[in-house]
């Protein structure tokens, strides 16, 4: 009698954990399902199937849009200029990011102007800082135009040069990015604690020393956060582009979202559109998997 | 007691019955707006739907203001498939075949029916209605539109001894005329280009001009044939490039759509091509005096149409399009139509439009603003084609590549011819 009831009563009780540990997970797991995963599936699985035409339904055409993918120079050219795209932005935003925070973590005078200065890029929407970037950029009128014309240089379509296209929209990516990942770093900086550089000093530690040895290791954690964010928004984010340069001139600033969105939203390619962003999604979480599993061996101080 | 519960139930149901019939008895619309040129074209729009719901009052429009035609085009066929509720749009003239395959709109000729009504369906510019009318019927009433018109600074064609009452008529004095104008400093850096033809925005718009004068039309009537390799068209794009490469009276890349205005208003070129739309905001920013004429020719005169027209949605309810289209009659009335044209510079879409007496005076006193008008002796459709986006970028691409100096006209044109027959040949 008692052995059951105390069955029954273990059994309750972790029924109720159960029941309990679902409600507390239910709400982000319905939301993360609905908007997340079931997208993901059902992109795969759009991308085996033709995009409906009139008088002519979708049906399944296998890896057809896969290999016509691979013939598409313009995927090539895309995927390419992202790759650029991500090795100008990554180090040029998080180095900045981190002198800046070293910088403004220093005491002087007019430092909370400072910080607040470097951070209001980060706060601004994309789209009207670009549109401010848009007449910066422009020949013979705009700001960069007029301070080269001091110096007796010429005019450049800074904007409509495939060579200059791209790094223009990095530039504005990195000034946008550095503000928002030197709050991070900043944040970090302040928990260290001030005993390790009073030892440093008493032990005769030189500042570069000190910032090498002991500053940028205890960073680790904070610069793998930020790498990680870094990365993601190379891909991710694409509103610029959308107003300085609508990825052009031919192709050249377009980078792999955009041209996911071209192609879905624009030409209503939607078969297609599922299989760029299939790709995509490969890439961003082959990315995800070898940062976290190489990086985190070597993040912590020990 | 019972009874009376019942009798105040029945009460309350009976009010919210009558309320909601009263709320119905208005029907509201939506509609997708796009802008294309700066200047206060949303403040000038709503100004216009206050005046219509004022002598309408069972009618309510919304207008949404969606970005340019590419982005207002994407938002109203989203919020089509996502059952939002939008009854009519204006949206690119060039969308029709777009439109038609994705199975959204309704043509005019089944809702405006009265021999009133027909006679206002006639009332336009043929010019106007030809990228309205596919299969024998019309499905887009034109509004917002324009054509290419070319914009000179008089002050720089004195200082640079020509007259400045005879803008370039062909292309070669365009060239001639450009190497004249374009002014250098000391050290050697141009100050002030000869001329300025966008190439971003609408690269295609632009270039169908420069064909069209060269004596090619771009497409075949049912939009499903492109002529990009033909060798007026090859040649036609040779000459774009030249005016950068040979000639040197324009930059070297693309020109930029959105800011070309203030570059022209800031002497940055003597001469620049551009939709008529912007021809109020130039005129209100000239610090000098300025002129517009039609497009130089070559082989002959020509300018594509362009800018948006009306569509009503199928989703709208029987009533809801009849709604739409005493609002777009309103719109595309003589008075409002010759009050937007002033307003804006788009062209006033109706002979009768340029006969009302605030027209004819605006026009005797900035003769500018028929310029436009006596263009559609000359102009043509605009490229129109089934899968209109996904074409219209192969030629964008072509175009941009040449003007850039990495690809040939001749290999670039090839190119994008047969890119576009590969996703044509299934619509034949």
């Amino acid at each position: 009698m008692a052995a059951a009831l105390r069955k029954a009563m273990s059994f309750n009780s972790k029924t109720a954990r159960w029941v309990n540990a679902w409600l507390l997970l239910s709400p982000a797991a319905v939301l993360m399902v609905a908007f997340t995963h079931f997208p993901i599936v059902g992109g795969f699985f759009a991308s085996f199937f033709s995009t409906a035409r009139p008088g002519r339904p979708s049906r399944f055409v296998g890896v057809e849009n896969y290999t016509s993918m691979l013939n598409d120079p313009v995927f090539w050219q895309v995927l390419g200029n992202n790759f650029f795209y991500a090795l100008g932005t990554i180090p040029l935003s998080v180095s900045l990011a981190l002198l800046m925070a070293v910088w403004v973590n220093g005491r002087f005078r007019g430092r909370a102007v400072v910080r607040a200065a470097y951070f209001t890029p980060t706060i601004l929407p994309m789209i009207a800082v670009a549109n401010i970037w848009l007449f910066f950029y422009t020949p013979q009128i705009g700001l960069l135009d007029k301070i080269r014309s001091l110096f007796g240089l010429a005019s450049h379509s800074w904007l409509g040069d495939p060579g200059t296209a791209l790094a223009c929209l990095m530039v504005l990516a990195v000034w946008k990015d550095a503000g928002f990942f030197m709050i991070f770093y900043l944040a970090a900086l302040q928990a260290i604690p001030p005993e390790l550089e009073e030892a440093a000093v008493i032990e005769g530690a030189g500042r570069w020393y000190f910032f090498r040895r002991i500053t940028v290791p205890l960073l680790m954690p904070t610069t793998l956060f930020v790498v990680v964010n870094a990365t993601i928004h190379s891909f991710k984010l694409v509103d610029h582009i959308f107003i300085l340069t609508k990825g052009g001139p031919d192709n050249a600033s377009s980078l792999l979202l955009y041209y996911i969105y071209e192609v879905a939203f624009s030409f209503w390619d939607t078969a297609y559109a599922s299989t760029l962003t299939v790709v995509l999604l490969a890439i961003l979480g082959a990315l995800a998997v070898g940062q976290f599993a190489y990086l985190e061996k070597r993040v912590h101080y020990r | 007691m019972k009874q009376k519960w019942m009798r105040v139930l029945g009460g309350l149901v009976l009010a919210v019955v009558l309320g909601a019939t009263a709320a119905s008895a208005a029907v509201e619309l939506n509609m997708y707006y796009p802008v294309a040129v700066g200047g206060p074209i949303t403040k000038i729009i709503d100004d216009m739907i206050a005046e219509f719901e004022k002598t309408h009052p069972a009618i309510k429009v919304k207008a949404v203001y969606a970005g340019n035609y590419d982005d207002t085009r994407v938002k109203a066929l989203a919020a089509l498939k996502a059952n939002q509720p939008v009854q009519l749009s204006v949206l690119f003239s060039i969308d029709l075949f777009e439109l038609m395959d994705q199975d959204v709109i309704v043509p005019f000729d089944d809702l405006a029916t009265s021999a009133e009504d027909k006679q206002w369906l006639s009332s336009f510019y043929p010019a106007l209605m030809q990228n309205s009318k596919a299969k024998g019927k019309i499905w887009g009433i034109p509004f917002q539109r324009s054509t290419i018109v070319m914009y000179h600074n008089k002050e720089a064609f004195k200082e640079a001894g020509l007259d400045p009452n005879k803008p370039p008529a062909t292309w070669k004095e365009m060239a001639e005329m450009g190497q004249k104008l374009t002014k250098k400093d000391a050290s050697g850096n141009v100050t002030r280009w000869g001329v300025l033809i966008p190439s971003t925005g609408y690269p295609y718009w632009m270039f169908q001009a420069f064909c069209i004068q060269n004596g090619r039309e771009l497409m075949n009537q049912d939009g499903n044939q492109t002529y990009f390799d033909r060798p007026e068209v090859v040649e036609a794009l040779q000459y774009w490039r030249d005016l950068a490469a040979k000639y040197k009276v324009m930059p070297e890349g693309t020109v930029e759509w959105g800011t070309l205005r203030q570059k022209f208003l800031e002497g940055a070129t003597a001469i620049m091509w551009h939709t008529t739309g912007n021809l109020t905001a130039v005129r209100e920013g000239a610090k000098f005096d300025f002129g517009v004429s039609m497009l130089p020719a070559n082989k002959r005169r020509g300018s594509p149409t362009g800018g948006g027209n009306f569509y009503i949605f199928k989703k709208a309810s029987a009533e809801e399009r009849q709604a739409s289209l005493q609002f777009i009659k309103f719109m595309t009335s003589p008075e409002m139509t010759a009050r937007w044209s002033m307003a804006t510079g788009y062209v006033a879409t109706s002979p009768a439009a340029y006969k009302t007496a605030t027209l004819e005076k605006y026009i005797a006193d900035f003769p500018a603003a028929a310029v436009a008008r006596d263009q559609f002796e000359y102009s043509v459709a605009e490229l129109s084609v089934h899968e209109n986006a996904r074409v219209k970028k192969f030629l964008d691409d072509a175009i941009q590549s040449v003007l850039t100096g990495a690809k040939s006209p001749q290999d670039a044109l090839s190119g994008a011819q047969q890119q576009a027959e590969r996703v044509l040949k299934s619509y034949r």
